[in-house]
């Protein structure tokens, strides 16, 4: 496994920190996983920030909490401006342990079928679709 | 329904917009007043493409928000107009007195920024352009969310000597 991560998580206040604790917790595999925060930035500073994170690491997958959020815009503008890049917007702790847990993908791949995962695993229980 | 709150954040359409002050709003419009941002259409994309499907988003000039702050007022949709700038808020309030009341949301720290509040850094011309808006009679107060006690321009600027 590189040393470098394959993905920033960029959240809101400490919540980027925190899912990265539960995934090294989870699985061993915290440092596939930068966390960064919005705390304090302009929008303007928070995508330079996250720019300068990830051609420093060379990381091109970006988690994100909230699709409307200012992690989210800032987010917007650094994968589109690099070829290959993948945003996953509405990110949870499923989602990251799947992307953690399958280094052998190109990190991309890893990142999209990490988006199918965090997705199906938002559940309501019980479920009357599914009652007996 | 009148636009409910004239808000200067510059991090624009973002969780405390869409969430904090959002949901309890019922929000249906949000009117995005900015000269650069109007100008280009990527950067529209950008703020829309992540927006709830209940909500709509509008951009404008100042110049041309001074003209339909009058339709989006009469929208019958709950509505939030925002600038990234107090520049701008001021420039719109000058040119529509109907505004009576703006929202200091966000402005964060950058060089020749003071913090007076967590969220709010002020150049000493951002505060002049502030006190001039509360002179005549515009209700000025810092409130990053709903939750929170709104901050007067006058305690604002009190609290750590004014510029």
């Amino acid at each position: 496994m590189s040393d470098h991560p394959a993905a920033i998580v960029l959240a809101h206040g400490t919540l980027a920190e925190g899912l990265v604790s539960a995934v090294e917790r989870i699985s061993g595999r915290g440092a596939r996983l930068l966390a960064l925060s919005n705390d304090g930035l302009s929008g303007a500073d928070l995508a330079a920030r996250l720019r300068e994170t990830m051609d420093a690491t060379g990381a091109r997958v970006v988690f994100t909490d909230l699709p409307a959020g200012s992690c989210n815009t800032a987010a917007l503008r650094a994968v589109h401006e690099r070829e290959g890049a993948v945003l996953v917007m509405g990110a949870n702790l499923p989602a990251l342990l799947h992307f953690a847990m399958h280094d052998e993908l190109p990190p991309a791949d890893a990142a999209r079928a990490a988006a199918a995962k965090g997705g199906a695993a938002l559940r309501a229980y019980p479920d009357p679709a599914r009652a007996g | 329904m009148p636009v409910e709150l004239h808000r200067v954040d510059d991090r624009l359409i973002h969780g405390q917009v869409v969430v904090g002050w959002g949901q309890p709003m019922d929000l249906g419009l949000i009117a995005l007043v900015d000269d650069a941002i109007v100008a280009s259409p990527w950067e529209q994309e950008l703020y829309r493409v992540a927006l709830p499907p209940e909500m709509e988003v509008r951009f404008a000039s100042v110049d041309d928000a001074a003209r339909e702050w009058y339709l989006w007022n009469a929208d019958p949709r709950p509505a939030i107009l925002l600038t990234a700038s107090i520049d701008a808020m001021a420039r719109l309030v000058q040119r529509v007195p109907a505004i009576r009341a703006v929202n200091l949301g966000g402005v964060h720290q950058g060089p020749g920024r003071r913090e007076r509040l967590r969220y709010l850094f002020l150049t000493p011309d951002e505060e002049r352009a502030l006190a001039a808006l509360a002179a005549r009679g515009v209700d000025v107060t810092a409130r990053d969310v709903p939750a929170a006690s709104p901050v007067p321009l006058r305690d604002l600027l009190a609290s750590q000597g004014a510029a």
